[in-house]
């Protein structure tokens, strides 16, 4: 018998056995549960193409053992869009030509998610520059993706204050 | 990756005895330790997680005071911690200054103070490194070094201790609190880590088994809250280690500082505590003339370890810097680029 780990993936609970402790969270989605929107870059936490939201806060799903995990609510990029309507951060992505190739995208957009949740930023560039600073583009698309993180990051934050008046 | 045997003790006394054999470690948020084991850096037979272990995640007002930070408080959640942030703004700006969001969001206050080294021959198990296997010799001595250590190094080991965390720390006088098989005990921070000296393996006065449950601010050191700052030279702009940093806390009365702490980050195998300087500061006017003497005090000892003249120099300057920015008082809410050169503000020299 191995352990077995319980995980709410994108809403749906999962036990999964565990027959190796070594399995991070990033291999148990890609390799596992073949959710393979979130990304292996540089699998040292170093890219965040791996980014996903924990809890509710992004982290890096290489660095975290999955077996450490457990009882984790966990979303991922497969886990935002309504049906066939995008999350609004993945059609800014597109309205702001926030990429190129695409490898970076799902993390991109769960760091920003992550920092909307935070709510520190405000609607500074510069602050959302400093806080997206864990993802990295090498197609270089970081204007647009500053443009759509900083769109998204305000209209998100002010429907969230209209909903709490 | 080697494989271990993984085990979630329920209390600190579970968890010391767990930890105590050869070859165990203890995991926190792993994100240090992970990148270590994935590199084949650190090989441990048992990795004991502490995640679990109940009360060690609150940041706690002291009724002296003080305030006492559970080691498994995330970073992200002490930089954020507006009373906290308000009361120790150097720290604050000092946590937001590392790593990215993601990074602190995980990272955990105990595993921050105890992260090694990012010497890249230390990372590389290709190249001979005394940390690594004690007597093989040091790749970095003779090697790309123009980011090590300019202070307290040996011929053993050039390597730096990496945190931003701990430079405001050991100038506000933190002390650490562990719990081993001997119990409960205390020591200053400044007193944690070792210099290389001869055996640059062992990095720090915890012996196996030895647990840090928290890191204590004492009463007072909240007392330098309106000017105080970190700065921080990174090779870009944000999201790499410091080439040097400074903390500077000061308190300053009728034009005249009263009270110094400064401390160095990036120059030595341990935060580097500038008694010296403080010294010299006390009791005299908040001027840049003043503010280089200190700085030249705190470096007297400085040698270049191979390549990085040059971060003596840029120490005084970053150290200057880090005063003139103190003595303008700390800023409302901590700059877009926390602890960096280049966000402008108001008092700064640009070019000190």
């Amino acid at each position: 018998m191995h352990p077995c780990i319980s995980l709410t993936i994108n809403g749906v609970q999962r036990v999964i056995e565990l027959a190796d402790p070594r399995v991070t969270l990033l291999d148990l989605l890609r390799e596992r549960l073949h959710l393979t929107g979130t990304k292996k870059g540089c699998d040292r936490g170093q890219c965040g193409a791996c980014t996903i939201l924990v809890d509710g806060r992004r982290i890096n799903s290489c660095l975290a053992l999955a077996v450490s995990h457990d009882g984790a609510d966990i979303t991922t990029i497969e886990g935002i869009a309504r049906g066939e309507e995008l999350h609004p951060l993945q059609a800014a992505f597109i309205a702001h030509d926030g990429f190129q190739c695409g490898f970076c995208t799902p993390g991109q957009i769960m760091s920003a998610l992550g920092l909307i949740n935070e709510g520190q930023a405000g609607g500074d560039a510069e602050r959302i520059r400093e806080g997206m600073s864990g993802n990295l583009c090498r197609c270089g698309a970081y204007a647009g993706i500053t443009e759509a993180v900083l769109e998204q990051h305000n209209k998100l934050t002010e429907a969230k204050e209209k909903r709490v008046a | 990756m080697k494989s271990f045997e993984y085990v979630r003790p329920a209390s600190v006394a579970e968890a010391i005895i767990a930890a105590s054999q050869p070859g165990a470690a203890y995991l926190a948020a792993g994100t240090n330790l992970l990148d270590l084991m994935k590199a084949g850096v650190c090989r441990p037979h048992r990795l004991v997680d502490v995640t679990r272990l109940p009360g060690l995640d609150r940041i706690e007002p002291l009724a002296d005071g003080g305030v006492r930070i559970g080691a498994l408080v995330r970073n992200a959640d002490l930089a954020h911690d507006t009373a906290f942030a308000r009361a120790y703004p150097a720290v604050a700006e000092a946590l937001l200054s590392g790593a990215s969001a993601q990074l602190r969001n995980a990272a955990t206050v105990g595993g921050n103070v105890l992260q090694r080294t990012r010497c890249a021959y230390f990372y590389d198990v290709a190249s001979p490194c005394n940390k690594r296997e004690p007597g093989i010799g040091c790749g970095a001595r003779h090697g790309e070094n123009r980011l090590h250590a300019v202070l307290g190094w040996s011929d053993a080991c050039i390597a730096t201790h990496p945190s931003d965390f701990c430079v405001p720390l050991v100038a506000l006088d933190a002390v650490v609190e562990i719990e081993g098989a001997g119990g409960r005990r205390e020591v200053r921070l400044e007193d944690l880590h070792l210099l290389p000296g001869a055996a640059p393996a062992v990095e720090t006065v915890l012996a196996p088994g030895d647990l840090l449950t928290a890191v204590r601010l004492p009463a007072g050191a909240n007392s330098l809250s309106r000017h105080a700052r970190y700065l921080k030279v990174r090779e870009r702009t944000s999201y790499a280690f410091a080439v040097v940093s400074a903390a500077a806390c000061l308190s300053i009365d009728r034009g005249r500082i009263v009270e110094a702490r400064l401390a160095l980050g990036g120059v030595a195998a341990k935060p580097w505590r500038a008694r010296d300087a403080e010294a010299m500061l006390a009791g005299g006017a908040p001027n840049s003339a003043n503010f280089r003497r200190a700085a030249d005090a705190a470096l007297a000892d400085a040698k270049a370890s191979g390549d990085n003249e040059f971060k003596i120099e840029l120490a005084r300057r970053i150290m200057v810097r880090a005063l003139a920015l103190a003595a303008a008082g700390t800023p409302e809410r901590i700059p877009a680029l926390p602890a960096s050169p280049f966000a402008t503000q108001s008092g700064a020299l640009l070019d000190a």
